[in-house]
Order: structure tokens, then sequence, then C-alpha cells
């Protein structure tokens, strides 16, 4: 049966860019080793001669012509930016110390 | 309380156009309920009394010079958090995005405005859309207009609560497993799910691409086919939007209404039925079976029997599904941006961890993680590659169950509303609240809610869903309508007069 530990949920945070704290970690461990019990069922339901489903409808690739259609301007785009500069999103230094 | 709040959207239409009210009056008497009851239901959690009445004062100037936009011209209409709505916040029930004002309209929105409808204002749900109580909004829960301590079903309790309340005629929801069709089960009111495609998502903030799709909440099932057809329809700007013509929605809802099923032939699902289903419930929609049969259908029982891992398949489909969508909330665009502490010039990494601790609520963070577990390597062929051969088998199912039944049955939710705070850090019950409606949305399958009556044992209202093949959605609104007026018949009125009467500040 699979569970999944507290060092794990940790390592997936990281993955998921989200900080967790030890109280946060501690709580949602043992709730998603239950969930994950649950779904885990489904293990065995279809065969290997069953085909995937990524979409309920089946579509192809939708193209249309390739003509100029009005977008958002600068000033739109940048309106919920936490902070802008130059007609630019600011951002955070991007680079660790050991870069 | 103004009669006319009271009124369906339809018969508003007939006393605008009879000169009757005027959009603006109309409006404004939705606004003055929503002062006095909302702070009681805290359905809203944005209201634009200037902007709605300025767009009724334009609609009846359209109606004046005889060129109304649209047949629901001058109707207000709620819309749900989710949808994008240019100059008017948007916060999906979330704190990481607080304040957001969105430089568009969704496609849905931009039809309401194009068809004349002034918007009322946004509506509470569950953080992202997750959740079946609407206790997940980071603004606090919306409360049931049928008993305050209960929820009004999610993730779109705020839309169907406005509904229920008189707040609002119409509304917008999305449903990804049922944020439609549940809170109108437990709020006795009528929400369909489209078929997937068949109404635009572009403007919707996406929480499964693959499973989501605005529709209408509303009190009666006419309206909702009105609003339908406005809001329906092929739209450029989503690449998995359908390139097909609606059914005539409207002319199926007056064909269901004057009561003749003759010919139709109703599945009722025998996988949803047994322990867990709240006998009230249960007996509510036998009830309405049966008045389906005196209408004429022909009843055939129907077994869907990879419907029991619909739930599984689907708490594996939609976090993967989530987990990618909401990495887009990184701190630097758009939303909150927060730095962590005790760190001198973060990185933008740590700045992004920090927001998104501090932005997301519980349940994101859990079906965030719990979809990274999903896709990650070594588990992906075992979780989600596994969920999506399900997938395949659930519309197998359908297509099993549609050769021998036009439309099928089952109560929308196995129980009545809940106490708030009941199931609140109990993910695995809250989940089983869906476990009817999420089929639809898996295969991609139009489906509606219509109330089937009060529940024996606590007094509170238990839905129907009626679901059809993809694209058939004129037969859920057609079957819908016959149970309705059938039911309305029998009670003497509409279900919602039974409810309780709210006023004043609470």
């Amino acid at each position: 049966m699979p569970e999944i530990t507290r060092d794990e949920v940790a390592h997936l945070a990281t993955l998921a860019r989200i900080d967790l704290d030890d109280a946060e970690l501690d709580h949602l461990a043992p709730q998603l080793s239950v969930i994950l019990e649950s779904v885990a069922s489904i293990s065995a339901v279809a065969g290997d001669d069953v085909p995937p489903t990524s979409h309920a409808l089946p579509l192809t690739n939708v193209f249309r012509d390739d003509v100029v259609v009005p977008g958002l301007t600068p000033e739109q785009a940048l309106s919920g930016a936490p902070e802008q500069e130059q007609q630019r999103f600011a951002v955070p230094r991007i680079l660790g110390d050991e870069q | 309380m103004d009669a006319i709040l009271r009124s369906t959207a339809a018969e508003m239409v007939a006393a605008l156009a009879d000169g009757t009210t005027t959009s603006v009056a109309l409006t404004q008497a939705h606004l003055d309920r929503i002062a006095e009851v909302d702070g009681a239901v805290h359905a809203f959690l944005h209201v634009d009394a200037e902007g709605a009445l300025a767009q009724a004062a334009a609609a009846d100037e359209r109606r004046a010079s005889g060129a109304t936009a649209s047949p629901l011209d001058g109707v207000p209409i709620a819309v749900k958090d989710v949808l994008a709505t240019e100059g008017l916040p948007t916060t999906c029930g979330s704190k990481i995005l607080e304040g957001w004002v969105p430089p568009y309209d969704a496609t849905v929105v931009a039809r309401l405005r194009a068809a004349g409808l002034p918007i009322l204002g946004k509506t509470n749900m569950d953080e992202f859309a997750m959740g079946s109580s609407t206790e997940h909004s980071a603004y606090g829960p919306t409360h049931n207009p049928w008993d305050l301590d209960r929820i009004p079903g999610g993730s779109g309790g705020g839309s169907a609560a406005a509904v229920a309340s008189f707040e609002a005629p119409l509304a917008l929801g999305t449903d990804t497993g049922g944020s439609i069709r549940q809170p109108g089960a437990v709020t006795g009111t009528v929400g369909v799910k489209p078929t997937y495609g068949g109404v635009s998502r572009y403007g919707l903030v996406a929480l499964a691409n693959s499973l989501d799709q605005v529709g209408p909440v509303t009190r009666t099932v006419l309206d909702s086919a009105l609003l339908h057809e406005v809001i329906g329809g092929h739209d450029p700007r989503d690449s998995t939007s359908a390139d097909v013509p609606l059914p005539d929605l409207v002319g199926a809802a007056r064909q269901g209404a004057d009561g003749d099923l003759s010919g139709v032939r109703v599945g009722v699902i025998s996988e949803l039925s047994g322990d867990g289903w709240q006998p009230g419930v249960m007996a509510r929609f036998q009830e309405s079976v049966d008045l389906m049969v005196s209408m004429g259908a022909e009843v055939v029982e129907v077994s869907c029997p990879t419907f029991v891992h619909a739930l599984a398949t689907y708490y594996l489909i939609l976090p993967a599904e989530a987990s990618s969508n909401l990495a887009k909330f990184d701190a630097m665009r758009y939303g909150l941006r927060v730095l962590p502490e005790g760190i001198d010039s973060p990185s933008a990494e740590e700045v992004m961890r920090a927001t998104r601790d501090a932005g997301f609520g519980d349940e994101v963070k859990r079906r965030i993680i719990l979809g990274t577990y999903a896709l990650s390597s070594g588990y992906y062929d075992a979780y989600y590659g596994q969920a999506q051969k399900v997938r395949t088998l659930i519309s197998r199912d359908f297509d099993a169950a549609f050769e021998k039944a036009d439309v099928l049955l089952s109560p929308t939710a196995p129980t009545t509303a809940f106490k708030l705070g009941e199931k609140l850090d109990d993910p695995l019950a809250m989940y089983l609240n869906d476990l009817a409606t999420i089929p639809a949305n898996l295969a991609g399958v139009p489906g509606i809610s219509v109330p089937s009556g009060l529940a024996d044992e606590d007094g509170l209202p238990a839905g129907l869903q009626v679901l059809a093949p993809a694209l058939a959605d004129d037969r859920v609104y057609r079957v819908g309508a016959a149970l309705e007026a059938a039911l309305l018949d029998r009670w003497g009125g509409p279900l919602l007069d039974k409810a309780p009467v709210l006023e004043g500040p609470r």
C-alpha cells in the first residue's frame, strides 16, 4: 500500500515551490497518505490494451488564419504586477550565490 | 422583499417587455436584497452596484428604442469569482489573487455584457474551485439560505446561494466535478454542466482544463436554457471549444414543460445508490422517477461498473492538472508577492515559495502536493497514466448505457446539506459529495440538477441529476423541465417557497 512519508511531502513541496512549516507537514502527510490509499484502488482496473483519455472529446490541433488580432496593451499586461520597471515585470534575483 | 424578486428570469423578461418594470428598478431591487441578506448568506465577494445600474440604464434605453440585445436583455446576473471580469476584482476565493483586477473579460462574461445582462457582482467559491462546501474560500464560507448553519455546496456555493436567496435571478457557475450541480441540489436550485467544449473556457481560471465547464445557475430549467443560449457556442479563443451549433435548448425546455415524456427511455444508474446514500434523498429520487413514468417515460436499469472508480480517477487527474495550472502563481506577473522572513535579498524561487505558502489555503496545498506526486517520475504510469485509462473505461460505460437509454438519472448528491465545519478537515469525506457528479466531467457529457423535494429526515432540499450524451444538452433540458413541471404541480409552487424567510442583517 502506498504511503507518503513526511520527508516525501517535504520533497514534493520543494518541487511544487511551496514553503511548508513543520506544523503543516505534520498535518498534511497523514492526510495525503489516506487520500493516496483510497485512490490506489484504480491501479488494477484497466489493462494494457486500454488507451488513455486525456480529453473527453476527441479534438485535433486547432489552427486559425495568421492575422493580427488585438491583444493587451503593455499597461494592461503589467496592471497586476507586484512590481514593474521600465515597462517590464520586475522580479527578484534569479541566480543563487553559487551561480 | 420586493415581489418581483421571486419571479423567474423568464417572468422578469415579460415584465420588462410589458413595461411593468425597468432594468434599473429590477437591478436596484436585487442590490437592495443583497444589502439586506448578504451579511448572513455571504454569497458575494464583490458587489458592483454602480456598474450594474449603468448597464441596466443602457438596457432600458435599448428597450425603449425597440432594439433589445438578447432575450435576457436587462435581467441582472451574478458571476462566479473564477471568471475574469475586466474592471472587477477576480480572486478565485484565494488570497493569492486578492485585489487582482483582470485587464480582460472571459468570453462568457463578454457575452453577458453583449447580451445586456447587468453584472451584480462576483460570487464566493472554494479556493480555485477546490471543494464541495465553499468553506475553502479564503474569504469565509457562504451559508445555505435553507439553514444558515449549513453548507451551500461547492465549489459554486456563492452562485447557488445568491439565486436561492433571491439576491440574483441568474448566476454563472463552473463545474469540474459537480461544482454547479451539487450546490444546486443542496440549495433547491437548478444547475447545468454543459457538454465539455459547449461553452468557452477562455478567461476561466483553470482548475483542471480537461474537466472544467462553465454553466448556468438558476431557479428554473427554462431560465437555465435561456442563459445557456447566451453563453454557449463556439469560441475561437478556446481551442477546446466545439465548433458545432448549440441544440435548441429553450425549445427543449418548453417542450419538456408540456409534461409528455412518451417514448423517452430513462436509465437509472444502479451503481449510484446503496450504502452512504441518505434515505430521504433516495425517496425523493424514486418518486421523481415514478413521476417520469406517469408522464410516459420508460425506465431501464443500467449498470456502469467503472463508475465505482470514478472518484479515485478524478482525484488523480484533477490534482495533476491543478498542480500544473497553479504553477503560474509565481509572484512575478500578478497576484500576491511575499518576501520570506529573515533572508536578505531573497531569490525568485525563495519569494515564490514564501508567496505560495502564504497565498494558498490547506486544500489547495493538499491537491498541489498530490498532483506533484502523481506526475513525478516513477509514479506517473501507476497513477496518472492509469487514471487516464480508467477514464476511457468510464466513457465506454456511458456509451453502453446510452445505447439502452436516452438519458441517465441519479440523485445529484448522496446527502442533503451538512453542517458548516463538519467535514472541513476530512478531505475524503468531503470528496464523497461528488460521487454522482464526477463521471459526467470525466466523460465530458452534459448534466442538469433539478430539485426533487425535501428529505424527510431534515427537511432540506435534494436534487435529481439528468445526464445525456455529449452535444445532446437539449435532452437534459427536456427531461429536467418535464420533472420540474410535474413536481411544481404536486408541491403547488416552487420548492423555494418552503425555504425560511431571510430578513435583515442577522
